[in-house]
């Protein structure tokens, strides 16, 4: 794939802005900028901090959404995957609270993975088997999760403990970036990882040639024998094993607990941050930062005794950007062609 | 003639009903895994749905918003766009029509329930207009639009009826200053609120009437009118459309505006005939039920009332459901997720019924458009 095709305006323009806010991080807090109180809210190290945490739901999810994707299946399901599989990690969690606490982090992200997988290959059979519409079927996806998870949450039930920060030895210890980037609880350092992980499958690996070619152009996919369908089963449930993933962030590491509708739109946001990045995992990433950044802004300003402006309207700044973003205005994105569209074997017609 | 038109119903309605019950059966097991009495439950929820004249009373009235979303979901399928955002159409219809209502005392009620509920109509059209243009000139998906859209209404709606804060803030415009600390508005005034048929205990009101009548006037505008006609081509075929001379842009805008019109007079219709104010946690599932109601109807006006009718009973029935048996009222959301999983992919019921294929069925097979590009 030619690089120009690879690094679509909307991406680059996602990354450079995230490389943008490092950048005007490490100046507010290293130069004289500092004694400017309102760089110091916009820029300052707990933002930066709020903006990671804000981010890694969404980046898992947009990660979730890019595998669907690529591969040919709309997945709008990746909220309900994500609250399923968040309320299956709480369960897992307050039922091993007797278990070493690692031991029973783990067990307990392995099982929300699981969930989110098995919610991401109903998806694919509804979709494919099926041939429900793969926005109504992401639709069933969510009032199904947001169903069962209040039919069975025991509000007496706690989890204790939850993933702690692990600072990496000597990468920690760099002026601003140390904190924000290398002192932070292992699923985080997992998401990112993934970011990486999931670029260089898609892009240098045959499975993921295979993939794209499933998602652009599936009769030709089929013609040189590749199994479409099986590709689009294989890549939607690794799909829902990330939103899975996300969802365990959120009980496991962010919050420890689980509340009804916890998720909270983060799945749509994610979808949204996969748009911004054009399919691609680090433009996605660079979205999702940005509409992190946008949650932690809200949060700051709070915190920094902002009244002029009402809460409710800050509030309403990631929803808007998405918009934006959505609309295009900062550049063309291409989605796999395609998409949402059921794919039928000659034999089978 | 009348035989063939006889059996087409009968077909149309045929795997509707098959997936309430398979949805049913599927819920009792669900009741039966986590250890409940699904005969209880459901003998709870017939009660509370038909059991005496309370009961219906609740169930007639729990149609009236499932009757407005769920048209306003078919009637944007049908120019083949997804809205999926009925409730911020409903809100911004409520927060609109309490500003009319709360406003303009001594106006005789012949003029302020009118203009209340065109507010309501006129807040859901903006909401609704929305992704319509943007769709249309961006290529924005509408789905993620609508979506995002919910949110900000639900947060406008926060704002406007926000108690202040103890730092200073500035409370909103329409909040009650003798509510204390409670975020809400007050009560419309007697001149906005729709008349209740029977009285107390009875709260069912002549909204449902109004509900009714938008169901026949769609139907007429859809499958009688010029307009309809050149909506369910541009559903049909978008492309066809255009070379047929259509303003197919035009359509688009105005039918999704239309679309959130209706979402806007349910909300304008739940606050001057129910509640009398508006309370930020007010039409929070609604669209979601709306989706489920238009696919469970079969996108047709009629077939919406009807499935408007059983949601109203489930609806209705389910806190008695509860109170009786001792079943979360949340297996409900889950029935109904099942009943839109299993109307929306008629194989599944062909294949456990083991019917016979008709392509007609197929309604909602090619529904989904990609996110949109150039």
């Amino acid at each position: 794939m030619p690089s120009s095709r690879l690094w679509k305006t909307s991406s680059i323009s996602a990354i450079a802005l995230a490389l943008a806010l490092m950048a005007m991080a490490i100046l507010v807090n290293l130069t004289p900028l500092q004694d400017l109180t309102w760089l110091r809210v916009l820029f300052g190290i707990s933002a930066l901090n709020f903006t990671l945490r804000a981010a890694v739901p969404l980046i898992l999810g947009a990660l979730s959404g890019i595998l669907c994707e690529r591969s040919g299946i709309i997945n709008i399901g990746i909220e309900g995957m994500m609250l399923a599989s968040a309320f299956a990690g709480f369960v897992a969690k307050t039922s091993t609270n007797h278990w070493p606490l690692g031991a029973s982090l783990c067990f307990s992200v392995a099982v929300a993975m699981a969930i989110g997988g098995l919610m991401g290959a109903i998806h694919a059979l509804f979709s494919i088997r099926f041939r429900m519409d793969q926005i109504i079927s992401g639709t069933v996806i969510i009032i199904l999760a947001a169903g069962i998870s209040s039919y069975l949450y025991n509000r007496d039930a706690i989890a204790e403990g939850k993933f702690s920060s692990i600072p990496l030895p000597g990468l920690a210890g760099i002026p601003v970036i140390g904190p924000v980037l290398f002192d932070n609880p292992p699923l985080t350092y997992l998401a990112l990882l993934l970011v990486v992980v999931v670029h260089i499958g898609l892009f240098y690996t045959r499975w993921g040639l295979r993939t794209r070619a499933v998602g652009e152009h599936p009769r030709a996919a089929d013609t040189v024998g590749i199994n479409v369908n099986r590709y689009r089963y294989v890549n939607t449930s690794l799909g829902g094993m990330m939103a899975g993933l996300a969802g365990a962030f959120l009980v496991l590491e962010a919050v420890g607990q689980f509340q009804e509708g916890m998720t909270a739109g983060r799945g749509f946001i994610s979808l949204a941050a996969m748009i911004f990045g054009n399919w691609n995992p680090f433009g996605a990433l660079g979205a999702a930062i940005l509409f992190g950044y946008t949650q932690a802004l809200q949060n700051e300003l709070l915190l920094a005794g902002v009244t002029q402006v009402p809460r409710q309207f800050i509030s309403m700044l990631p929803y808007i950007v998405t918009m934006i973003a959505v609309s295009g205005f900062v550049g063309r994105v291409r989605p796999p062609a395609a998409e949402g569209k059921i794919y039928e074997t000659e034999s089978s017609t | 003639m009348r035989m063939s038109e006889f059996s087409r119903i009968f077909r149309a309605i045929l795997i509707p009903l098959l997936a309430l019950f398979a949805a049913l059966l599927t819920g009792a097991v669900v009741m039966l895994l986590s250890g409940e009495d699904p005969l209880a439950a459901y003998s709870g929820l017939f009660q509370g749905a038909f059991g005496d004249g309370k009961a219906w009373s609740r169930t007639v009235r729990k149609m009236v918003p499932f009757i407005l979303t769920g048209l306003s979901v078919a009637v944007a399928f049908k120019v083949g766009l997804f809205n999926i955002g009925a409730s911020g159409q409903f809100v911004m219809g409520t927060i609109l029509a309490v500003s009319v209502g709360i406003n303009f005392p001594g106006l005789p009620m012949f003029l302020h329930l009118p203009l209340a509920l065109m507010a309501g109509v006129v807040g859901g059209m903006i909401w609704g207009a929305i992704p319509g243009i943007l769709k249309v000139y961006t290529g924005a998906h509408e789905v993620i639009v609508t979506i995002m859209l919910n949110y900000v209404a639900a947060l406008f709606g926060g704002w406007t009826v926000y108690a202040g804060g103890t730092q200073g803030q500035t409370p909103g415009p329409l909040w009650d200053r003798t509510a204390g600390p409670i975020s809400e508005t007050p009560d419309v005034l007697a001149s906005a609120q729709i008349p209740w048929l029977f009285g107390p205990p009875y709260r069912v009101h002549y909204g449902v009437f109004i509900a009714l009548a938008m169901a026949v006037f769609i139907w007429w505008l859809i499958f009688k009118t010029p307009l309809g006609f050149e909506i369910r081509t541009v559903g049909q075929n978008m492309r066809a459309a255009h070379y047929a001379g259509i303003r197919v842009n035009f359509t688009l805008i105005l039918t999704i505006a239309l679309a959130g019109g209706l979402a806007g007079l349910a909300g304008a219709i739940e606050t001057l005939g129910l509640n009398h104010k508006f309370a930020p946690e007010f039409g929070g599932a609604v669209g979601f039920d709306g989706i489920t109601v238009a696919l469970l109807g079969q996108t047709h006006p009629f077939g919406v009332i009807l499935a408007s009718f059983l949601f109203g009973a489930l609806d209705g029935g389910a806190a008695k459901m509860q109170f009786e048996s001792g079943v979360p009222a949340d297996i409900i959301q889950i029935i109904q997720a099942l009943v839109l999983a299993f109307v929306a992919a008629p194989l599944i019921i062909r294949t456990i019924f083991r019917l016979r294929h008709h392509p007609q069925e197929d309604m909602v097979s090619s529904l989904s458009t990609s996110w949109g590009g150039p």
